[in-house]
C-alpha cells in the first residue's frame, strides 16, 4: 500500500510507543458501571454499543486505528509496524475492544485488496470511524460449518437481486448497516461452490429481518437474519457471479489472521490466569485463604503450566527444527488448545469461588461483578463457533496425525 | 517470568545427529534385547556415545569437556527417550554437574576429565522413596584424613556400572556431597532393584563401613570457599537438572508412543473400519499430541534458560520454574499416552509382546524419578502463588 515509505527508525518507533502510551493513559475510558463486552460477539445492549462506538471513534480520530490503510480511505498510510505497536500498548493499557471487527478485520481488508475504487470510497472510512457497523452472513441454520452448502438464494431481477433464505449467528446483525453476504446465484452449477456469489449487502432493506438470539448468558449479541424477497441493488455484487466461494475463502484468511490487512485495535480482552488469581485472593475455604488450599493450588498450577506452554508453543511454532515431527501440529491445534484452555480456566474461576460462584452478573455481591460467570458461559462461542472443538480434533487427527476419516 | 525459547543451529545439528544415532542404534528389537541384561545397555553403543563426546558436552573445556551449556543435553535426552535408549549418560551427566557445582578446582581436575572421557558415574541421593526429604539418614564422620560413611542409598541409577558415586550424607550436622569410588565399596554393597521400567537399572547402595579420603568431600560443604555453592544448593540444582533430563527423555518417549498408537489406529480394522476413524480413539490421540507439544515447548524453554546461565551458577527462579513445569507436564503427558496406548491396542495391548507395555512402564517409572508431578506442582505453587512482598 505504501511502497515508497522508508522503514521507520527504532527511535521513531520508540517515540511513537511513548506517544500512544501517553494518549491511552489520558484517554482510557472510565469504568462505565456496566459490564463491557470482552469480544465483539457480546455486544448485547444499546448502552454497550454506544459506549464502544464512541471509543472506537475516539481511537480512530486520534490516529491509532487503520494506521496502515491509505489516507484517502481514512487511514494514516504508515507502515503496519505502527499499528502493531499501538495494539500492544492498547493491550497493555487494557482498554476496551475496537468492536467493529467484521469491518475492521475482515470486510475492510477484503474491500481494500479487491474492491473497486467506488467501494473503497464508500465503505472504508466509515468502518474505521464506527459510523457503519458490519456483519457477516455466511453460516446458515442447517449448514453450520459447511459453507459450500449455502442455500440462501439471490436472483437477479433488473437492477436488483432478490434474496431469500436465513442466516444465523450474525454478530451485531441488529446494529449492522452492511453485511458481507454469501448467497447462491446459480443452483444448477456443476460444482456447488461455483454457484455462490458474494455481496456487500445493505441491511436496512425491506425483507431483511435480523432477530436477536438470546444467548445462554441471557444477553444478546447475535441475530438470526431472515431474508424474505429482500431487494438489494445489483451493484452490491462483489466481483462476478460465481466468485463467491473464492472471495469467502479470502475473507476467512483475514478472519484467521493468515493474511495481513486488518485495521488493528483490540479484538478481544485478553484474560489470563493471573486475573483468576487476583479474583480469588479474598476468597476463603475452611477458614483459610483459598489460595493456601493444597487442592486448589494444584489445580491452579496445572492451569498456569498450560498457559505457559501455550505461550511457549507459539514461539516454538516459528522454529522449524523443533516442529519437524508434525510440522502443522501447533498451527492446526491452536484454536483447539487455546479455546479449550480458556474454557477450563474460566470454569475453574467460577468453581473456586465457593458460594459466591453461584451469583450472577448484576448481583451486587458477585466477585468481579460476575465477570467470570459470564466469561465462562460466553467462552463456549470459541469452543463451538468457527468449527467446534470436536471438529477441530478431527481436523488435527486427520491432517496432522494422518488418522483415517 | 521468562518466556524465552530459542534453538541455535548448533543445537539443531545435535538434535539431528542424536535422533539419527538413537534411531539406528536402538530400534525396538535392540531395546527388547536389553530388557533382561545385567547392565541394561549395549556396551558398544555406550562407547560410541562417549566417542561422540556426549558425556563431555556440558563439562567446561578446562576440565576436558566441550564447554556447551546444559541445554545441549536436552535434545540428546529427548532423542534417547524417543528410542527408549538407556545408558549411563544421564547418571554421568548429573554426577559431573554435582562436582562442577560443588567441587573445588582440584576436585574438578580430579574427576571431571574422567567423566568427560566416559567413566560411568552416578548420584546417590535417596534414602527411601521420598524425593522431598530435606534430611538424609546417611552419615559421614571425620576420622583423621579420611571420612567414614554409614547408611543405605536407594534407587541409585546405573549403580552396577558406575565407577564414581556422588552421595548425599550428613556431615557435622549439615548436608555434604561425598565422592565414593567403586573400589571403596564393600563386596555386597550394591543390591539391584527390580524396576517397573525394564530399560532402566538402579540399585540399593550400602555405605556402611565405607571409608574415603577427606578430600572426597566436595568443597561446597567445607565453607573454605564461599564462591562455591552450598551443598543444599547443589542438591536442589541436581534435583532440578535431573527432573529436566527425565522430562526431556519422557517427552521423546511420548513422541514414540504416539507414533505407535497412530500406526495401530491406521492399520487395525474392526467392524469393517479402521479404528482410527472412531472419534473415541481419535480424539484422545489428539490429546496425546497436545500434551506432547506442551511438554516439548517447556523442555526447550528450560534448555534455553540454562544455556543463557553460567555453567556453575546456582539455578535461578525462572530456571527452577521451567524445570519443574517441564517435569510435571512431560510425565503427565507420557503417563496419559502410555495408558491410552495399552487400552487402544485392545487385547494385544495386554501382552508383553506389544510395545505399549514399554511406554506405560517407562511412564510410571519416570513419573517417580526426581519428583512426580504433584511434587513439582506443589513447589511451583510456592514459587508462583506465594510471591513475597
Amino acid at each position: 500500500m505504501n511502497s515508497a515509505v522508508d522503514a521507520p527508525s527504532q527511535r521513531e518507533l520508540d517515540d511513537f510507543r511513548s506517544q500512544v502510551a501517553a494518549w491511552l493513559k489520558d484517554n482510557k475510558p472510565a469504568d462505565p458501571g456496566f459490564l463491557l463486552p470482552q469480544t465483539f460477539m457480546e455486544v448485547g445492549s444499546d448502552q454497550q454499543l454506544d459506549f464502544l462506538r464512541e471509543w472506537q471513534h475516539k481511537l480512530w480520530s486520534a490516529g491509532y486505528l487503520g494506521m496502515a490503510w491509505p489516507k484517502e480511505y481514512g487511514g494514516q498510510g504508515v507502515p503496519a509496524v505502527f499499528q502493531v505497536i499501538a495494539d500492544a500498548e492498547m493491550r497493555r493499557a487494557a482498554v476496551p475492544i475496537a468492536f467493529n471487527v467484521i469491518g475492521l478485520g475482515w470486510a475492510g481488508p477484503l474491500i481494500l485488496h479487491r474492491g473497486s475504487e467506488e467501494e473503497k470510497q464508500k465503505y472504508l472510512k466509515n468502518i474505521l470511524s464506527a459510523e457503519d457497523i458490519w456483519c457477516q452472513g455466511f453460516s446458515e441454520p442447517d449448514h453450520g460449518s459447511d459453507l459450500g452448502n449455502v442455500q440462501t438464494r439471490a436472483v437477479r431481477d433488473g437492477d436488483d437481486y432478490v434474496v431469500n433464505g436465513t442466516k444465523i449467528w450474525t454478530t451485531m446483525g441488529n446494529y449492522a448497516k452492511y453485511m458481507i453476504l454469501l448467497a447462491r446465484t446459480n443452483p444448477n452449477a456443476e460444482r456447488k461452490y461455483d454457484g455462490l456469489s458474494f455481496f456487500l449487502s445493505p441491511m436496512q432493506v425491506d425483507g431483511i429481518d435480523p432477530r436477536p438470539i438470546q444467548k445462554l448468558t441471557g444477553e444478546y449479541g447475535f441475530t438470526e437474519t431472515f431474508f424474505t424477497d429482500a431487494r438489494i441493488p445489483a451493484s452490491c455484487l462483489m466481483g462476478e457471479e460465481g466468485e463467491g466461494w473464492k472471495i469467502a475463502m479470502q475473507t476467512l484468511q483475514y478472519e484467521r489472521g493468515a493474511e495481513a490487512g486488518a485495521a488493528g485495535g483490540l479484538m478481544q480482552v485478553r484474560v489470563v490466569i493471573d486475573d483468576v488469581i487476583e479474583c480469588l485472593k479474598g476468597v476463603t475455604r475452611d477458614g483459610q485463604p483459598l489460595l493456601e488450599d493444597p487442592v486448589i493450588r494444584d489445580e491452579l498450577v496445572k492451569l498456569m503450566i498450560e498457559e505457559k506452554a501455550q505461550g511457549l508453543s507459539n514461539r516454538r511454532a516459528g522454529i522449524p527444527a523443533l516442529t519437524s515431527d508434525y510440522p502443522f501440529s501447533l498451527n492446526l491445534s491452536g484454536k483447539l488448545r487455546s479455546s479449550e484452555y480458556a474454557r477450563r480456566m474460566r470454569k475453574f474461576a467460577v468453581a473456586a469461588q465457593g458460594a459466591h460462584g453461584g451469583l450472577y452478573v448484576e448481583d451486587a455481591d458477585a466477585l468481579d461483578a460476575g465477570f467470570w460467570q459470564r466469561a465462562y458461559l460466553n467462552n463456549f462461542s470459541t469452543t463451538i463457533g468457527g468449527g467446534t472443538s470436536q471438529i477441530q480434533a478431527n481436523i488435527v487427527g486427520e491432517h496432522v496425525l494422518g488418522l483415517p476419516k | 517470568m521468562s518466556n524465552a525459547l530459542s534453538f541455535t543451529d548448533e543445537q539443531a545439528m545435535i538434535l539431528d545427529s542424536a535422533r539419527e544415532f538413537c534411531r539406528e542404534k536402538s530400534p525396538v528389537p535392540a531395546v527388547r534385547a536389553q530388557l533382561s541384561s545385567d547392565s541394561g545397555f549395549d556396551a558398544t553403543t555406550w562407547e560410541e556415545m562417549v566417542a561422540l563426546g556426549w558425556p563431555a558436552l556440558a563439562i567446561p573445556e578446562e576440565f576436558g569437556g566441550a564447554g556447551l551449556g546444559f541445554g545441549s543435553i536436552v535434545p540428546i535426552a529427548e532423542s534417547m527417550g524417543r528410542a527408549l535408549l538407556s545408558t549411563p549418560l544421564f547418571s554421568a551427566t548429573l554426577a559431573a554437574q554435582a562436582i562442577l557445582r560443588g567441587g573445588s578446582s582440584s576436585q574438578k581436575e580430579q574427576w571431571l576429565p574422567q567423566i568427560a572421557a566416559g567413566t560411568p558415574a552416578t548420584v546417590a541421593l535417596l534414602d527411601g522413596g521420598d524425593w522431598g526429604a530435606t534430611r538424609t539418614t546417611c552419615t559421614a564422620t571425620r576420622n583423621g584424613d579420611s571420612v567414614t560413611l554409614s547408611g543405605e542409598k536407594w534407587y541409585v541409577a546405573d549403580a552396577g556400572v558406575a565407577s564414581l558415586f556422588v552421595t548425599w550424607c550428613e556431615l557435622d550436622g549439615s548436608s555434604a556431597l561425598v565422592v565414593v569410588e567403586q573400589g571403596h565399596l564393600g563386596a555386597d554393597a550394591i543390591q539391584p532393584h527390580r524396576l517397573l521400567d525394564e530399560t532402566k537399572r538402579a540399585a540399593k547402595l550400602s555405605l556402611d563401613g565405607v571409608s574415603v579420603p577427606a578430600g572426597n568431600v566436595l568443597e561446597a560443604n567445607l565453607e573454605v570457599n564461599l564462591e562455591v555453592n552450598s551443598a543444599d544448593g547443589v542438591l536442589r540444582d541436581l534435583h532440578l537438572l535431573g527432573a529436566l533430563l527425565l522430562a526431556a527423555e519422557a517427552t521423546g518417549s511420548t513422541g514414540a508412543c504416539l507414533d505407535t498408537v497412530v500406526d495401530y489406529l491406521k492399520t487395525r480394522k474392526q467392524f469393517g473400519k479402521l479404528i482410527g476413524s472412531y472419534q473415541a480413539l481419535k480424539h484422545p490421540t489428539v490429546d496425546i499430541l497436545c500434551g506432547l507439544d506442551a511438554a516439548r515447548s517447556l523442555i526447550y524453554h528450560a534448555a534455553t534458560l540454562l544455556d543463557d546461565a553460567a555453567a556453575d551458577a546456582e539455578l535461578d527462579r525462572d530456571i527452577e520454574i521451567a524445570c519443574r513445569m517441564a517435569k510435571a507436564q512431560a510425565v503427565d503427558a507420557l503417563t496419559f499416552a502410555g495408558d491410552r496406548a495399552v487400552q487402544f491396542h485392545g487385547g494385544m495391548g495386554f501382552t508383553y509382546e506389544c510395545d505399549a507395555q514399554l511406554y506405560i512402564r517407562r511412564a510410571q517409572h519416570a513419573q517417580q524419578q526426581f519428583g512426580d508431578a504433584w511434587h513439582h506442582r506443589k513447589r511451583l505453587a510456592g514459587l508462583l502463588l506465594d510471591t513475597a512482598a
